[in-house]
């Protein structure tokens, strides 16, 4: 980036962007990814063939792709200054911790509440000693 | 300041804006910020309660309809269709951004006011869904699709389904109602008289962002 101040920053940002082919180029893939993901969800209701835990990380994959792509191109933060761009990328980082964290209480809420469903055969295991007492 | 730096840049030396962008545009990115941990809270816990519960509805089963089609079972068509139309809205947001770089007045009109279309027809179509999905019975509090495993289905689904389509919806409409208000400015002349469109380059990042949470809803509630 060739340093100039504000007066040239306005036209530096016009210049980068000068032609709407980058725009567009943007657009298709977007689209692109979108209609992949349909297909991908129709092969998957036919077929029954990717598994479900593929199936979906494939659709992660492809959602943070165009995640990736919206916040590059189209809120042009691939073109800000780096301290800006790791100003907001790494507080997201957070989600990390989150997700799993979040996630992971609800699949041990999910085998508690299995466990101590009626008639489950874990239930009647811990229910018998208490009834020899 | 027009002083041609050879050495290497040191933004934190004083002297330049070491994120080099508007106060303005900063904040707006940290308002952004906030915003996608609000969304993202919504969703970790939409995920841990789906985590949580041992069946949950399929979003083909109910989500499967399209006006005008009667009962015909169309999984997907609908929310693609919305979804197409909210890229779409963000691609004339950055036409006019685009524009206003080349500070070509009745250019950024023209985007502006098609990003308005788009951000009202995405409004209409979230309007049917609501309207179709009440009259079979699902709302805050009740829900009338049975799970996967057959089971009936807990409110959990309709609540979060309600309120997180709700909140962007609602995000979609202040947006909308921004874009009017920019729109008003651009005609009266007011970025002319300013020498600079950077209100629209604001507002447009709000509105990618809306359609940025839009991809991740869409991949929560109808994909996944």
């Amino acid at each position: 980036m060739s340093a100039h101040t504000e007066e040239t920053l306005s036209e530096q940002h016009g210049h980068s962007d000068s032609s709407t082919k980058t725009i567009w180029k943007t657009f298709w893939i977007l689209l692109g990814i979108t209609c992949l993901e349909l297909v991908i969800a129709f092969i998957h209701l036919r077929f029954n063939f990717p598994s479900v835990i593929i199936r979906n990380s494939v659709y992660l994959g492809l959602t943070l792709l165009k995640a990736f792509f919206i916040v590059a191109e189209f809120m042009h933060l691939k073109h800000e200054v780096k301290n800006l761009i790791l100003s907001i990328l790494v507080p997201l980082l957070f989600f990390v911790w989150f997700i799993i964290a979040f996630l992971a209480d609800g699949v041990s809420w999910k085998n508690l509440r299995k466990d101590l469903a009626p008639g489950h055969p874990q239930t009647e295991q811990v229910a018998t000693p208490a009834q020899h007492e | 300041m027009d002083t041609a730096i050879t050495a290497k840049k040191k933004w934190w030396d004083g002297g330049y804006s070491p994120f080099n962008v508007s106060y303005g545009k900063l904040m707006m990115w940290f308002f952004l910020l906030s915003d996608a941990f609000t969304f993202g809270a919504l969703l970790i816990s939409y995920g841990t309660i789906r985590f949580s519960s041992i069946s949950w509805p399929d979003p083909n089963e109910v989500f499967r309809s399209f006006p005008g089609a009667g009962e015909a079972n169309l999984p997907l068509v609908f929310v693609s269709l919305m979804t197409f139309i909210l890229i779409m809205s963000s691609v004339t947001m950055v036409l006019a951004v685009h524009e206003g770089h080349n500070r070509n007045r009745a250019g950024v009109a023209k985007w502006l006011a098609w990003t308005i279309v788009g951000g009202i027809l995405f409004l209409s179509c979230q309007a049917w869904e609501w309207t179709h999905l009440w009259h079979e019975g699902a709302w805050w509090g009740r829900n009338p699709f049975m799970n996967q495993d057959g089971s009936p289905g807990s409110s959990n689904f309709t609540n979060f389904f309600f309120t997180i389509t709700g909140f962007h919806g609602l995000h979609v409409t202040s947006g909308v109602i921004l874009n009017i208000i920019i729109l008003l400015n651009v005609l009266k002349g007011t970025y002319d008289d300013r020498g600079h469109y950077e209100m629209v380059e604001k507002v447009g990042l709000y509105w990618h962002f809306v359609d940025l949470v839009w991809v991740f809803v869409f991949t929560c509630f109808y994909l996944l």
